[in-house]
């Protein structure tokens, strides 16, 4: 190669936005490609898809719609990732908030909004906290790998969940659906005008600030960035790092959790099958592409919600909306393949170079 | 349980152990190099696809092997590109392998769903061998690539520590500066491998729509990649385990079938859970048995940069 790559001391602001902008751009040109093979235009897709997503009034309050779940999610997955937790369980903390907050609507329908919202939550937020502490919990005593134990007790939520809107939660004027009853009109949240956004939105703002200003001004916000740098040094400095991997774990479960709750209590009103088209992993790619900075998430989740938007929408046009996951896989490509121009820049080959 | 049905039991058992054994064995080599690949899930999927979309297509499974070898193959070297010549986060990587996988498999076999397969991998008796009493059923009447997943373990063995590539391939995963002061090439060995790794996964992915299933089903793997991921820790990086893991999780999967079958009154969905929990068990019972014995490749999902020696 007449190429290699040189560390270099610094990164401006400018190659920090030119490379997420640029693995968004590759990746579209990737997908193009792929489309073009199968025989769909790519311009009249990606139109489309945008048009559809952000081009009506409609249009883009679905796609709010679908960047409450992705924002609250990506919040969860970017404090876990700071800290080098591999949380993958997103999707299965969504399910099981989704499942607690069921329960308590299904159960006290009749408790006024102001009591019966809030409960649900708690119980949601609980229930997402619970599942992620065992994660995090067998990797700060016992040192289980956290990636794997996270992800493969999201087929075990997943499966519970169908355990209850099959079996004894279902409804029973339901045709054999697999879904709950309908809530009562006081486990909804309330909407944005005839549109589906929901109460969630704001919720979820509210924590992408909180959430920024804990990680740069407090001091466990330092500490959660300390420990994410190096356990080493942490561990010199005297922080506690078991007691914060679970503390932390749980945290990021509770705020998935609440994009399952909200899901419940905003979009279905009821428990059911397929509840998340797997919100919990697009998740993962928003808190990255958003550097797991809180605040760069908001518009990232998004993108991503009028990507899904977009993806349902071409269906009617022949393109599986797998289309939707691939391209989200190849900004990720992307964008890894891009993060090593943050610290190294290209370097001509130079004979005096060779074993600097 | 009458001896029939346990021998039956355990041929379901080895048949159903098979895809894991195939995937868990390639990862095993990729971590080995010191290359974490959580795409595993990823690149069975897309092995599932064209290993039954090239069965279609051609009318010869061979030809769909070969297909399934090479996606799995092609999807590790993504990964094997950001990795290692870009030095990315390695679980991030294997994260967008697995949601990718999941998209493109879905896109190109969408019009296959429900089509038949007109040359499966159906059970060959090996003369003399199947005919011995209990063992012959179980091992020698299975299909050709549960053959070559028996082939594959032993060969992998040797090669892993008895050979000198493999204590170069060794060398890599665990100290990969001394390893290139002795004039190993670690990217290339961390390529190779990972590329191996991949394939392999394919082939475990085209076990199950071409000899298991066999049909192309969207996301058909559900979960299996991940619990291969999970028999390597529990395997200890080491072939042999890995088979025996690989054959108990076969047989847990065989038993719920069963279960289901002769109408067990437990939900069959709370069935479906077991495999799951019982990898995070498994994942419990490596950790303590570590402490005594061998742990995970030293440098594994580290990127090795040589000027930084």
């Amino acid at each position: 190669m007449p190429f290699h790559l040189v560390r270099r001391q610094e990164s401006g602001m400018g190659i920090r936005i030119m490379v997420p902008l640029f693995s968004v751009l590759l990746s579209l040109l990737a997908g193009a490609v792929l489309l073009w093979l199968y025989g769909h235009s790519p311009l009249i897709v990606y139109e489309s898809m945008l048009k559809s997503a952000f081009g009506s009034y409609y249009g883009f309050s679905e796609t709010l719609v679908k960047a409450i779940p992705l924002m609250l999610a990506a919040l969860g997955i970017s404090l876990a990732f700071r800290m080098k937790l591999w949380n993958i369980g997103a999707e299965g903390q969504i399910y099981m908030g989704a499942f607690a907050a069921s329960g308590v609507a299904l159960a006290w329908g009749q408790w006024s909004a102001w009591v019966l919202l809030p409960a649900m939550i708690l119980a949601g937020m609980l229930a997402g906290a619970l599942w992620a502490y065992i994660p995090g919990v067998l990797r700060a005593s016992l040192q289980v790998n956290e990636t794997l134990s996270s992800l493969l007790l999201n087929y075990v939520a997943i499966l519970w969940v169908d355990y209850l809107v099959l079996g004894p939660w279902k409804d029973p004027k339901g045709l054999n659906f697999p879904l709950t009853p309908r809530f009562t009109e006081n486990a909804t949240l309330p909407t944005w005008g005839d549109s589906r956004v929901h109460l969630g939105l704001l919720a979820a703002l509210l924590l992408a600030v909180i959430l920024w200003v804990i990680m740069r001004r407090s001091r466990w916000g330092y500490e959660i960035r300390v420990i994410g740098e190096s356990w080493d040094a942490a561990r010199y400095a005297g922080m506690n790092i078991s007691r914060n991997i679970v503390l932390v774990m749980a945290l990021s479960g509770a705020l998935a959790a609440l994009a399952g709750v909200f899901e419940v209590a905003g979009i279905t009103h009821r428990l059911q099958h397929g509840l998340s088209p797997g919100y919990g992993y697009s998740a993962i790619i928003v808190a990255w592409l958003g550097r797991l900075n809180p605040l760069a998430i908001v518009p990232v989740a998004v993108l991503f919600g009028g990507m899904l938007v977009g993806g349902y929408s071409i269906q009617t046009e022949g393109v599986p909306v797998s289309i939707a996951l691939i391209l989200q896989g190849l900004v990720l490509f992307f964008l890894l393949g891009g993060e090593v121009f943050l610290s190294h820049r290209l370097a001509r080959n130079d004979k005096s170079e060779v074993e600097g | 349980m009458s001896s029939i049905m346990m021998v039956e039991f355990l041929a379901a058992a080895v048949q159903a152990g098979t895809p894991l054994l195939l995937a868990a064995s390639g990862e095993m080599l990729a971590e080995r190099s010191g290359i974490m690949n959580l795409g595993v899930e990823g690149m069975m999927l897309m092995g599932a696809v064209s290993g039954f979309l090239v069965t279609v297509l051609t009318g010869n499974n061979w030809w769909g092997i070969a297909a399934a070898l090479l996606a799995g193959g092609l999807m590790a070297l993504i990964h094997a590109l950001i990795c290692i010549t870009l030095r990315g986060n390695q679980v991030v990587s294997g994260l967008a392998l697995t949601i990718f996988g999941s998209g493109l498999s879905a896109f190109i076999g969408k019009g296959y769903v429900g089509t038949p397969l007109t040359d499966r991998f159906a059970a060959f008796p090996i003369p003399g061998l199947s005919e011995i009493p209990g063992i012959g059923r179980v091992l020698f009447q299975q299909d050709a690539l549960v053959y070559l997943s028996f082939i594959l373990v032993p060969v992998l063995y040797l090669l892993l520590y008895k050979s000198s590539w493999g204590l170069a391939l060794r060398a890599t995963g665990e100290d990969p500066a001394a390893a290139d002061a002795n004039g190993i090439n670690v990217a290339r060995m961390r390529y190779l491998n990972t590329f191996l790794g991949g394939a392999l996964a394919g082939l475990g992915g085209a076990y199950l729509s071409l000899a298991f299933a066999p049909a192309w089903m969207e996301n058909m793997t559900s979960g299996r990649g991940w619990i291969a991921l999970a028999l390597v820790i529990f395997g200890m990086w080491n072939p042999l385990w890995v088979m025996a893991g690989a054959y108990l999780f076969g047989g847990v999967e065989a038993l719920t079938f069963r279960l289901q079958t002769i109408g067990v009154t437990i939900s069959p969905l709370f069935l479906q859970m077991l495999p799951y929990v019982l990898t995070i068990l498994v994942l419990i019972a490596a950790v303590q048995r570590r402490a005594q014995e061998a742990g995970p490749p030293a440098a594994l999902g580290l990127p090795y940069d040589r000027e930084e020696r």
